[in-house]
């Protein structure tokens, strides 16, 4: 793993009281900002990234010099245009780029928390987004975006801190976790556990880290995130460097090397005990359990949703998004929806995806008007 | 200044409450609600098949769901909105009476429109042509239009009637788009366009 200084982060001394009832002493926040924020303050989106997302959603990532994640999507003149507004976006509670995480020092024991840090939830994520919207004086977000888990923090956000923000854009996500999804995690999480080199999370201090283990749980998740259609279009069966089997174990087939590459890219930039928290939380996800159900949860009839899918994600598919909707439409109009026709998966929303751009650009300026910004 | 609306679109507009509830089942472009919420504070939201014209309302900060009137409607409450409204679409439904069922079962009531079939100049080219008629909102050919269940006045009031759909109101409108007074005997022979108001008995 890389060291990661030079990260903007606020520390806040206060206590969390976590969803499981635990607590952390304190906590910091890594986040990033682009763009300006207006007189009024009214101009603010905050970003929601992904289970493997970070706080560097656009410019160049300055850990791995690579672009941002949602490069596509967020800059000066983009969908998300950073010359009109301005764009927060932090490292998840639990993650590994720079905000509190089981890789952070644990201010009690000196020592990174490891196992020891306290399972979370994407609600407790969302608490400590909402703390950092507070300390940069932000009174209302304009927009609160994200995809997958990220649309997970959004919808978190309408349940929890409607009076905070405007509009709510939840991106190829769910109101929960299916057990489909928890099942894949699951076998995630036992790749790492499984990994010698895990050591129970306590490999901080050691040379090595569960490279294998987490590199499998990437394998397995990055087929969730495409389509049988689009590995077979861009893979299809072809061999990587000959014509003939080899008739032997080794890397052979096109999609066995590309998913090598994936999981072996990703142990470099994430941490193995992050995974599992993040998972987890992920998995816990479900706000059709609060009391009085979905409906309950989504009633706040000031927000203006905007939820988009892509007919190819098998991981957090439409009709998911349409038992939102559905709870949602009985209280409140201001609801639209848009399904992408697109054979990319899950990922579609990570990718060059022109109708999904135009169709997000398309909400943000009616809303611009709506909200007269 | 509001641009105005289609003559079909603004006697629907007209027989809307100021404050009301609306879902414009098929909303195209958004124009009918946009005129709604903005000269009468109607709570407005749309569905829309294609996702340019989504696009489009979106752009004016309208909320419109992509979705089709054959399959979506299900996602839709009893008695969620004040007035549903379908126009000139029911003749490009596939399922046309369960879509009708479904829109009363949404609103108080359904305001449709749809173009008449039973219209003297349609049945007068058919018989000298022998052919599938064509006309100003019926302009396709018989191998590439998407109205797939064109109706008469007649045959709308029947579905009605087996339907146990209560009629509360009806406006004829001639070529020009003007209402014509209804001539009860003869409405179905002079009418170019029609827009029924119906509820639940």
């Amino acid at each position: 793993m890389k060291k990661k200084k030079n990260i903007k982060r606020i520390l806040i001394s206060e206590r969390l009281i976590l969803d499981s009832g635990k607590t952390l002493p304190e906590y910091e926040i890594a986040y990033e900002t682009y763009g300006k924020l207006n007189k009024t303050k009214s101009n603010a989106i905050l970003i929601c990234h992904a289970l493997t997302g970070d706080q560097f959603c656009t410019l160049k990532n300055p850990i791995n010099n690579k672009k941002g994640w949602w490069n596509s999507l967020v800059g000066p003149g983009k969908v998300i245009d950073t010359n009109f507004f301005f764009v927060i976006c932090s490292n998840v509670l639990g993650g590994c780029m720079g905000t509190t995480g089981p890789e952070s020092i644990n201010p009690e024991t000196k020592k990174p928390y490891g196992l020891g840090f306290p399972v979370i939830t994407i609600n407790d994520m969302v608490k400590v987004q909402y703390r950092l919207v507070d300390a940069l004086n932000i009174k209302k977000l304009f927009a609160v975006i994200g995809g997958s888990m990220g649309g997970m923090q959004a919808l978190e956000w309408a349940t929890s801190f409607g009076h905070k923000v405007h509009s709510v854009i939840p991106i190829a996500s769910s109101y929960r976790h299916s057990a489909q999804n928890i099942a894949f995690h699951e076998i995630g999480r036992q790749a790492i556990m499984a990994d010698p080199d895990w050591n129970k999370g306590a490999y901080y201090h050691k040379k090595k880290y569960p490279k294998r283990g987490l590199s499998v749980a990437r394998m397995i998740a990055h087929i969730t995130y495409l389509s049988e259609s689009a590995l077979q279009r861009k893979f299809g069966r072809n061999l990587q460097n000959s014509k003939f089997f080899s008739f032997e174990f080794e890397t052979e087939f096109q999609i066995e090397s590309y998913l090598k590459h994936q999981g072996f890219s990703f142990v470099e930039r994430f941490d193995a005990n992050s995974y599992l928290y993040i998972t987890k939380a992920m998995d816990y996800f479900d706000l059709s359990v609060k009391k009085g159900g979905l409906r309950k949860a989504l009633r706040d009839k000031n927000l203006s949703y905007c939820f988009i899918t892509f007919s190819s994600d098998w991981l957090f598919p439409t009709s998911e998004t349409k038992t939102i909707i559905q709870s949602i439409n009985q209280y409140n109009t201001k609801v639209s929806f848009a399904e992408i026709k697109t054979d990319k998966g899950h990922d579609a929303f990570l990718l060059h995806e022109p109708n999904f751009h135009s169709t997000l650009k398309s909400f943000i300026t009616g809303q611009k008007k709506r909200f007269k910004i | 200044m509001t641009k105005i609306l289609r003559n079909d679109l603004q006697i629907i507009s007209n027989l809307i409450e100021e404050n009301e509830k609306v879902l414009d089942v098929g909303c195209g472009n958004g124009n009918l609600i946009e005129f709604l919420s903005k000269e009468k504070n109607v709570d407005c939201k749309g569905i829309e098949i294609e996702l340019e014209k989504m696009n489009f309302c979106l752009k004016k900060g309208l909320s419109v769901v992509q979705g089709d009137a054959n399959y979506d409607l299900n996602d839709f409450s009893d008695n969620s909105f004040s007035t549903v409204i379908l126009s000139q679409t029911i003749q490009a439904t596939i399922f046309p009476e369960r879509v009708i069922k479904n829109l009363i079962r949404i609103g108080k009531r359904a305001i449709i429109s749809f173009p008449n079939f039973g219209f003297w100049k349609i049945r007068k080219d058919f018989i000298f042509s022998g052919k599938m008629p064509k006309n100003k909102i019926l302009p396709y050919e018989w191998f590439d239009t998407p109205n797939i269940h064109l109706c008469s006045v007649n045959d709308f009031i029947q579905l009605c009637h087996k339907n146990r759909i209560k009629i509360k109101d009806k406006v004829l409108l001639n070529e020009n788009g003007e209402k014509i007074q209804s001539i009860n005997l003869f409405e179905n022979l002079i009418s170019y366009q029609v827009i029924f108001c119906v509820s639940k008995k």
